[in-house]
């Protein structure tokens, strides 16, 4: 019974992982990006660049990621959707063909490769990440049976959670996020640099994409069109949870994640995987705006 | 205007001849003076491009180390590369524009089963010739393919009644990704397992590309089996492995027995995942002959990469262009029905060794070797063949060397 709760958890904290870059990006600026999931590839990237080249293992190229994911987002941010805020549908196209660019730009080793030239670590095939020694040895633990990597994850994740959380509601400038979040001509209106703001609010959340892509490299490979299968699930958690709720991605990405581990355990993933569809259907029929929407004037 | 009936004739049989007449007038003729264009068709872009790229430079390796060497009867092969996109349809089209616009007289290509099952009514229908380098499944009997990579004989036959009787497993679980080479690769498992006394407790699946492995671990954990067959293929085996070892089981107690897991999938997961795992494939980086190690320099200088690896699949799309070549000079044209009747019985002295195409059913000899992964990422061949065997297609519904289902006569249905 305690693994198929490790299983779920183990699940939700991937979950919320991607989802906690997304409830940021999306959900507070309303800018549907298609691009997250190629920000956790550029983390996962980072990591093992950052292995082969700097000899870093994966503690140090956690903050690494997260600079690389968070300049690349600002880049997007400033380049391309700064010119679309408030034109949702436009983010969407935009995004995807950034997303497209970006995974092109790996493959092709920043177009290098028509040189003849090939940087190890980069190119279309697949990548290995090396994990320190303890993260891989299961131990006991009171009679269970600790993973150490995945309750890494799982730790890292709520930490994460929480400094998203202190940084939304206990300082001044998540304040002037979920201010712009609200009412962005009001908020200007009021003297905050909506510009500013709205720029480094997506360079967070990338930066949040980057540590993820960090730590999936971790048990799944690193390929450059490893991002495309991660934004669906994100995208998943954030519009169940409500947009622009963090509780409510927190709670759904805990939900979701334990109707799929249990499922999967119970019976198999695919099966797992149906359910889990099914029941974010049903939960959006229910509550369109999500579990936890925030009530809008 | 008027149009009438005579006049119509005559206009519209202008136009058909017209219309005959073109196709030559613009098409590049692959009977050209001094070349031979040949059709190269893999998947440059996409999720299958990680393998398939490999399969298409190997392709290139050899056609530029023919014609360095002068030539195929003096003409200088001219390879013509198309994208499969990782994509069947798309496949489908490429293969068309080689066979109908390009008419060359014969194309290497495909990794997967999906890919080739694609290509085979372009290349049936229009009597052309495909060199497909994969493993596969089985199951197939065309006059209008050549099959250099292992069919489930030369995997499984000698691989199953080796666990059981090497490693004393008696209990196994098989797992595998949701299409038609790992399901057809179970029921072959199930048959052998069975013969050699052995039983089966599971037969899983999951989705293709599928990265996350912690309930069918959990799965493999509690259902008391003492051995592992995985047909997993793709990005999959990667996390497959890592989970493996992250909740705890080691491959000294329920070790991994896999038909696909090759070099490439050991570099990309990190070599201590795998490390006492097995895997069965006629061909591995690590076997340790001159013809072996300097195919390996020399395939790593031609991808200008120090540390490539080389595969099963690889070695094949390599070496199955040089028994194309002889094919051609045997039949001295180069048409797809002569160089059919050319590669029937054709032998090369191929990395992995001896191999030889059967004139029956168009598949190649090729020896069957077992390999245990070490912490370096490469395998130590333990078991190996004397002499490369004969490929049987239909080995799951019976087959054997004396009674052949698929012949140069066609599948005989009436066996099945």
């Amino acid at each position: 019974m305690s693994e198929i709760l490790f299983i779920g958890l183990s699940l939700s904290s991937i979950l919320l992982l991607i989802a906690l870059g997304l409830s940021i990006t999306y959900g507070a600026m309303g800018v549907i990006n298609m691009a997250h999931g190629e920000l956790v590839m550029i983390g996962a990237y980072t990591a093992v660049l950052a292995g082969i080249y700097l000899g870093l293992n994966l503690f140090f190229a956690l903050p690494l990621a997260f600079l690389m994911a968070g300049v690349v987002g600002l880049l997007i941010e400033r380049l391309v959707i700064r010119r679309l805020y408030g034109r949702i549908i436009d983010t969407l196209l935009a995004t995807w063909g950034v997303a497209i660019l970006l995974q092109q730009a790996i493959r092709l080793e920043f177009g290098l490769t028509f040189f003849g030239i090939h940087i190890e670590g980069l190119g279309p095939g697949l990548q290995n990440m090396a994990v320190p020694g303890f993260l891989t040895q299961p131990f006991d633990l009171w009679g269970l049976t600790i993973q150490p990597y995945r309750s890494f994850i799982i730790v890292l994740t709520l930490i994460l959670t929480g400094v998203t959380w202190f940084l939304m509601y206990r300082t001044s400038i998540g304040m002037q996020v979920r201010a712009i979040m609200r009412n962005p001509q009001m908020a200007a209106a009021c003297g905050i640099d909506v510009r500013r703001v709205s720029m480094l609010t997506f360079a967070y959340g990338s930066g949040l994409a980057g540590v993820a892509g960090v730590l999936l490299a971790g048990f799944k490979t690193v390929q450059p069109d490893m991002g495309a299968s991660v934004v669906v699930d994100g995208f998943l958690v954030v519009v169940v949870g409500g947009v622009g709720s963090l509780f409510g991605t927190l709670a759904s990405a805990g939900i979701l994640g334990q109707i799929n581990g249990s499922i999967a355990v119970l019976t198999n993933d695919i099966l797992a995987r149906a359910v889990v569809f099914g029941v974010v259907i049903l939960l959006i029929l229910w509550k369109p705006r999500g579990l936890f929407s925030m009530r809008s004037r | 205007m008027t149009l009438n009936r005579r006049k119509f004739i005559k206009q519209s049989s202008a136009l058909g001849a017209a219309t005959a007449l073109g196709p030559s007038l613009y098409a590049t003729s692959s009977q050209a003076a001094d070349e031979i264009e040949v059709g190269v068709l893999f998947s440059l872009t996409g999720g299958l491009s990680i393998v398939e790229k490999s399969l298409a430079d190997a392709t290139m390796m050899a056609i530029e180390e023919i014609n360095a060497a002068g030539g195929v009867m003096g003409k200088m092969i001219k390879p013509i590369m198309e994208d499969g996109a990782s994509d069947p349809k798309t496949y489908n089209e490429k293969a068309s524009k080689l066979v109908i616009r390009d008419r060359v007289p014969t194309v290497f290509g495909s990794y997967t089963s999906a890919s080739r099952k694609a290509v085979l009514p372009v290349f049936e229908k229009r009597r052309n010739l495909y060199f497909y380098p994969t493993y596969y499944e089985g199951f197939e009997c065309s006059k209008n393919v050549v099959y250099t990579g292992a069919v489930p004989n030369q995997q499984l036959s000698n691989f199953i009644p080796w666990i059981i009787e090497n490693l004393g497993k008696k209990k196994f679980f098989i797992v595998g990704s949701n299409y038609i080479y790992p399901r057809e690769m179970a029921k072959v498992c199930k048959i052998l397992i069975e013969q050699g006394g052995a039983e089966w407790v599971a037969d899983e699946y999951l989705e293709l590309g599928h990265s996350e492995w912690g309930a069918m671990v959990n799965r493999i954990k509690e259902s008391g089996c003492d051995v592992v067959l995985s047909n997993v293929v793709g990005s999959s085996v990667v996390a497959f492995y890592r989970e493996f070892k992250n909740q705890g089981l080691t491959h000294d107690t329920l070790p991994i027995c896999a038909t696909v897991t090759s070099e490439i999938e050991i570099a990309a997961m990190g070599a201590e995942f795998a490390a006492g795992s097995f895997t069965s494939f006629p061909y591995f980086q690590a076997i340790d002959t001159d013809n072996n190690n300097a195919f390996i320099e020399r395939y790593r200088a031609f991808v200008n990469d120090a540390s490539a690896v080389t595969h099963h699949a690889l070695e094949s799309s390599y070496f199955q262009v040089f028994l194309w070549k002889q094919a051609v000079e045997k039949a001295g044209e180069a048409t797809p029905e002569a160089i059919r009747e050319g590669v029937k019985g054709q032998t090369f002295e191929a990395p992995n060794g001896t191999v030889t195409i059967d004139p029956d059913n168009l598949h190649a000899y090729l020896t069957p070797r077992i390999a245990q992964w070490g912490a370096d990422g490469q395998g130590t061949i333990i078991d190996e063949y004397p002499e490369p065997i004969q490929p049987l297609p239909y080995v799951a519904y019976g087959e054997t060397g004396d009674n052949l289902f698929c012949t140069a006569a066609g599948l005989d249905t009436t066996k099945l």
